[in-house]
């Protein structure tokens, strides 16, 4: 620094002692409350961020705190993806049409709770579920009608699957066979992240260690042999969902991405051949600088992590690719109508972040799956950023912004000092198996309800500017009991129409190998190309896994 | 009077716990014996712990849509074990018109999103004065 440089920010120093002396004694409202619940200034000025590397950052080039492309989104808009499933495949099959004729440029599967599960529709425990909360999906049979007439090599599709993700990957990579498509050409991400199912989500199959033997069978197997597609989504969606804060958000689902880097590498993989697939998910909440501060912070976390610590060479490593969702813990069944304006606040949050894909919420979705003159609200709300707001223009506008460049220093800071106290209790897989991670999750929800309750935090149209008349009433999505009968219709068909004696041959390889330390993706490929169902692919492995049992707490 | 005792309940497949968890602790803060089943139960998992553990109240937090097939079969098999007594109620993403078929049915009421939640304790306390008052 130049001694004029440090002239100007003594005097600034001078004026901002003088302007702190007139904010003390100036009356003010009852801010006591910031959205993660800590405090934050009321100004920011060139001493917050004196010295500041990202200063000196451009776009494109590390640690990428400014965005990974070099050219922002003038190279390329956002994916507009949203999440959609329900009932049966030919159903949803028919949403995703619609959705694609109205400028949607890239799916993503809802699956039911049954197939989270890796429960067949005709499964017992599948009863009065199947359907109801994403699209049945029980074999390959179902895989294919799902795309039917959608070109596998042109359009990206992502799958919110876990528990059972390589059976459900499987599924897929058999259907683009059929269509012609080879794995090679496929785009797309499986979410496939299990460590936050144990921490958040809950939709587990297995226990964690082999579980995490599916995960990096995948990359391996992936990485030769569909190399365009992201082999994981490592979330932190479902964590914040849960009651998480922004900073263990960040943390957290860092922590587990770190995670699955150690166990490629113990795999005996190098760093380069797995970590460019890797991909990442964030929910955007409402506290508007926070959120763009941890996308910002996040991008700078992973690329100085994979580099330092894991000694990544290849910058496609370092890049933290990601997809956005608004955040539905923030949406009201009271007055609905004002949801599309914070599904808007947030989406415009994960753009000046940077994201690579969005999802907007529907307005609806505190009362059922949306309808489709919601969603189209929604993709309306993205299509109106992208085209009319001139957000997109300026890569990374906010960018040097005192506040944004503080918050973003504070939000890397507290990550570390989180990643500290996870490597005290042991590390992330230690800290699920004690529900250490689980409890701080649940401390910081317990504390936004006691906040929500005290009036300490605004919801509006629920604690505060809330209408006598109650309910505004929006027409809703009817799933109907028709959807499961006729899926169990077609269920029977197929395993009638199937060679049964292949069936079992697949299944019992599949058991074997499971045995061994053998790829398990292979086997289970064969297992989907020969018609066995999910639930049978998931308790041959079960029978040599064991089933996962969760800490029950409160 | 003793403490009021409740069955905290998951069933079904849905691994949303957010809300279950936040009311059991409230519950327990009220000054009630809180028990939590944990995720992923059947109606007869959910049935058979109401009836070991002697609760007075059963809630029921589900948020996948399948809440007209298992709710109205945890109330059937505790009635099929004559325990007509206990409370069915709960919560989640259920829409008016099946939270109106549900109490058509014979459970308690069901709350949404959005419910503070005083308003459970209040209505646990008042429907358990009401019941102890008829049996006394």
């Amino acid at each position: 620094m130049t001694t004029a440089e440090m002239l100007e920010l003594d005097r600034l120093r001078e004026e901002v002692a003088q302007w702190r002396a007139k904010f003390d004694t100036a009356k003010k409202r009852n801010t006591l409350f910031a959205n993660s619940g800590d405090v934050v200034e009321p100004l920011y000025t060139a001493l917050d961020i004196a010295g500041d590397a990202a200063a000196i950052e451009v776009p494109g080039e590390f640690p990428f705190t400014r965005g990974i492309h070099p050219t922002g989104y003038r190279g390329k808009l956002w994916t507009m993806r949203q999440f959609a499933g329900f009932g049966t495949a030919p159903e949803t099959n028919a949403r995703y049409k619609y959705l694609l004729s109205h400028g949607q440029t890239g799916l993503s599967v809802a699956f039911d709770f049954p197939t989270l599960m890796g429960y067949d529709s005709d499964h017992p425990r599948s009863e009065g579920e199947v359907g109801k909360c994403g699209v049945a999906i029980s074999s390959l049979a179902d895989m294919e009608t799902l795309f039917e007439g959608i070109p596998l090599d042109k359009v990206s599709v992502s799958m919110t699957i876990n528990g059972p993700a390589v059976i459900l990957f499987a599924f897929y990579v058999a259907a683009a066979e059929k269509q012609g498509v080879a794995a090679a050409e496929l785009r797309g991400t499986i979410q496939n992240d299990i460590l936050k199912e144990y921490m958040a989500q809950h939709a587990w199959v297995y226990p964690i260690e082999p579980a995490l033997r599916l995960i990096v069978d995948n990359f391996a197997w992936s990485a030769e042999h569909v190399p365009m597609w992201n082999t994981i989504s490592i979330s932190g969606y479902h964590i914040r969902e849960a009651g998480s804060t922004a900073a263990q958000e960040l943390a957290f689902t860092l922590a587990d991405g770190f995670t699955y880097v150690e166990r490629g590498i113990a795999r005996g993989m190098d760093v380069d051949d797995f970590a460019p697939r890797l991909s990442f998910f964030w929910d955007i909440h409402n506290d508007f600088f926070e959120e763009i501060a941890k996308l910002r912070a996040a991008r700078r976390i992973w690329a100085r992590h994979l580099k330092e610590r894991f000694g990544a060479k290849d910058p496609r490593s370092l890049i933290m690719r990601f997809h956005s969702q608004t955040a539905g813990v923030t949406l009201t069944a009271q007055q609905p109508m004002n949801n599309v304006v914070r599904v808007a606040y947030q989406a415009m949050a994960a753009v000046l972040g940077g994201t690579q894909s969005l999802h907007t919420n529907s307005m609806d979705e505190t009362l059922a799956l949306p309808t489709e003159q919601a969603v189209q609200v929604a993709l309306r709300t993205q299509q109106v950023l992208a085209y009319e707001t001139g957000v997109p223009n300026v890569a990374d506008p906010l960018g040097g912004s005192y506040y944004v460049e503080a918050l973003t220093d504070k939000l890397d800071n507290e990550a570390e000092a989180l990643f500290t106290k996870i490597e005290e209790v042991g590390g992330v897989v230690r800290g699920l198996e004690t529900g250490w991670l689980q409890r701080q999750i649940s401390e910081s929800s317990s504390r936004q309800q006691w906040e929500v309750e005290q009036r300490r935090r605004t919801i509006v149209g629920v604690n505060e500017f809330v209408t006598e008349e109650g309910e505004l009433t929006i027409p809703l999505l009817k799933v109907s009991a028709e959807a499961e009968r006729e899926q169990r219709a077609r269920m029977a068909a197929m395993r009638a129409s199937r060679d049964d004696a292949v069936v079992q041959a697949r299944l019992t390889a599949l058991r074997d190998a499971a045995k061994t330390d053998a790829n398990l993706m292979p086997f289970i490929l064969d297992c989907a190309r020969a018609y066995c169902t999910l639930y049978e692919i998931r308790a041959a492995m079960e029978e040599v896994f064991g089933a996962y049992r969760e800490p029950v707490f409160f | 009077m003793r403490p009021i005792r409740v069955l905290v309940a998951k069933p079904g497949l849905d691994g949303h716990d957010r809300g279950a968890k936040v009311v059991a602790a409230a519950l327990r803060d009220a000054g009630m014996e809180v028990i939590y089943t944990g995720l992923h139960q059947t109606p007869e998992m959910i049935a058979t712990a109401a009836i070991q553990e002697d609760v007075d109240v059963v809630g029921l937090s589900i948020l996948s849509g399948a809440h007209m097939t298992l709710i109205p079969r945890v109330l059937d098999l505790l009635r099929d074990d004559g325990r007509e007594d206990i409370l069915v109620t709960g919560g989640g993403i259920i829409p008016r018109e099946d939270m109106d078929a549900l109490e058509a049915r014979g459970t308690g009421r069901f709350f949404g999103p959005g419910t503070p939640t005083g308003e459970l304790v209040e209505y646990i306390h008042n429907w358990f004065e009401a019941r102890e008052a008829q049996t006394a």
